[in-house]
């Protein structure tokens, strides 16, 4: 893309544009960290990503002021406008990631090591890994501008309800065969559907890298294969 | 540039079928303009439609003023300069020697960017357009002038000082005052110039506050070098650059999302 005629204009965008690869950055970290955690019963890394999630609500803000500015004193039009509005919906995500990966580190402090089927725990790492990918491809599609990247993360949400689903019903297996799995379950529980909704939250960032890239959203509906509401239904 | 025009009116057959209501007023075919050799529009097809604005822009020097001028034949008054192709007024050549241009002037009206009031006074400022082409009685030419006034957004301003100087008023009441003599004349279309590029924000306001109202009522082609007021009073817009019709489409379109590069790079400041 050419350069503004304003030259301090190119700065504020690319201001934004490096501000969200930072939180990006921060959010992927804090993820990895968060199921290393779970996995590892390690009590110190956990700490570390709950720590570290005050530093995304501040470039949050920076990104959320930064773009209103830009917009009040650039009236940006056409791909300006849209790379100004991506930013603010954008770093709304990954905050939001930020926020779920540190609700996993707090709640494997509660667990502790007091999980007994290790097998289960695999599991959610299995799911967390491919979040993770998803996490990494989408803000490499934004940071290349790859509309084509953006969409084969936004197709790929289906698998990871679908883990999600199956998850969910291994783990009221495990609570109805014994009710001191209870606890620990229902912390599982809870991270599962922390992730599944991280996954969502990279669809929607692939969502707004399609629409800064071409100007149009993606009309049809995202593939969903969250069936966990069935599997209460039934008991599992 | 036959390319281009096929792809815009396709752009805009969509618009057209969402609102059937949407007459082509007047249709540009072909149309190459000169001064003198300089050809500075260069086979400009387009269509604007009936009680829609049409905003056109692009860099100075690119033909939108030539253009504009083109459609009130207001450049025959230069005899160096000269038309070629077709510009259809309701279906009517409007570039054929056979049209009366003192009618065409009055069913085509213009204001500039500088408020060109007469040095006369508010009433006459209006009542001369009038008596140019109509004899009406006292009676019936107050009630024309107080209705264009009110039209105009300025009745309430100036109804006590009907009897002044039209040169006394402030620089956004002057083009509002030209405007009201524009209308007074019951044009069907209305070019505007840059319209409020010599005016402060508040009466810019008014001015565009009142082009969304005469939209009700008249077709209206504006040239402004303001990208933001294009988007914001427009519904149509076309860029235009070196003569050539670069870019024409639904105002939405144009600014959020442009097919062309140069468009694009034009609006986002990247030009040049």
């Amino acid at each position: 893309m050419a350069e503004h005629i304003v030259r301090s204009y190119d700065n504020d965008l690319q201001g934004l544009r490096q501000r969200i690869a930072e939180m990006g950055g921060i959010a992927e970290k804090m993820l990895g960290d968060a199921s290393q955690a779970l996995v590892r019963h390690d009590k110190p890394l956990a700490q570390t990503v709950i720590a570290a999630d005050s530093r995304l609500d501040v470039l949050q803000r920076e990104v959320e002021e930064s773009a209103i500015l830009t917009i009040a004193r650039r009236q940006p039009l056409a791909v300006d406008l849209r790379e100004t509005i991506s930013a603010i919906r954008i770093s709304g995500d990954v905050e939001r990631i930020g926020d779920l990966a540190k609700n996993i580190a707090k709640r494997a402090l509660a667990i502790g090591d007091d999980v007994k089927p290790q097998k289960i725990v695999v599991s959610l790492k299995h799911m967390n890994d491919l979040v993770l990918g998803q996490l990494k491809d989408v803000l490499d599609a934004y940071a290349q501008q790859d509309t084509a990247k953006s969409l084969d993360v936004w197709k790929r949400d289906g698998a990871i309800d679908a883990l999600y689903t199956s998850i969910f019903r291994e783990l009221l297996t495990y609570m109805m065969e014994d009710p001191r799995n209870i606890s620990f379950c229902t912390h599982l529980l809870f991270c599962a559907k922390n992730i599944e909704r991280i996954g969502d939250h990279t669809t929607n960032i692939a969502e707004t890298v399609h629409y800064l890239v071409t100007g149009e959203t993606l009309a049809i509906d995202r593939p969903k294969n969250d069936r966990s509401i069935d599997a209460a239904v039934t008991g599992g | 540039m036959s390319s281009i025009a096929v792809s815009a009116s396709s752009a805009i057959g969509k618009t057209a079928a969402a609102n059937p209501d949407a007459l082509v007023r007047i249709a540009v075919r072909n149309l190459d303009f000169y001064y003198g050799d300089f050809r500075s529009l260069k086979d400009i097809s387009i269509d604007f439609f009936d009680r829609q604005v049409t905003a056109l822009i692009g860099p100075s020097g690119c033909g939108k003023s030539t253009l504009l001028r083109t459609f009130n034949r207001i450049y025959s008054l230069y005899p160096e300069q000269r038309a070629e192709g077709e510009i259809l007024l309701d279906g009517q050549n409007v570039l054929s020697p056979a049209i009366d241009v003192n009618e065409l002037r009055a069913r085509v009206g213009m204001v500039f960017q500088k408020p060109t009031p007469f040095p006369m006074s508010i009433y006459d400022n209006i009542a001369f357009g009038i008596r140019l082409y109509e004899k009406l009685p006292k009676s019936e030419l107050d009630g024309r002038i107080e209705e264009a006034l009110r039209k105009a957004a300025l009745w309430g301003e100036v109804k006590d000082k009907l009897r002044q100087s039209g040169m006394g008023l402030s620089g956004g009441q002057q083009q509002r005052l030209c405007i009201a003599r524009t209308i007074a004349q019951q044009p069907e279309v209305i070019l505007l110039d840059e319209p409020t590029s010599a005016l402060d924000p508040i009466s810019t306001g008014k001015i565009e506050e009142l082009i969304e109202q005469l939209r009700s009522e008249f077709t209206i082609v504006i040239v402004t070098h303001n990208m933001q007021q294009a988007a914001r009073i427009s519904q149509f817009t076309a860029f235009m650059y070196l003569g050539e019709l670069v870019e024409f489409g639904p105002t939405n379109k144009m600014f959020m999302n442009p097919t062309k590069k140069q468009t694009q790079d034009y609006i986002t400041g990247r030009f040049g």
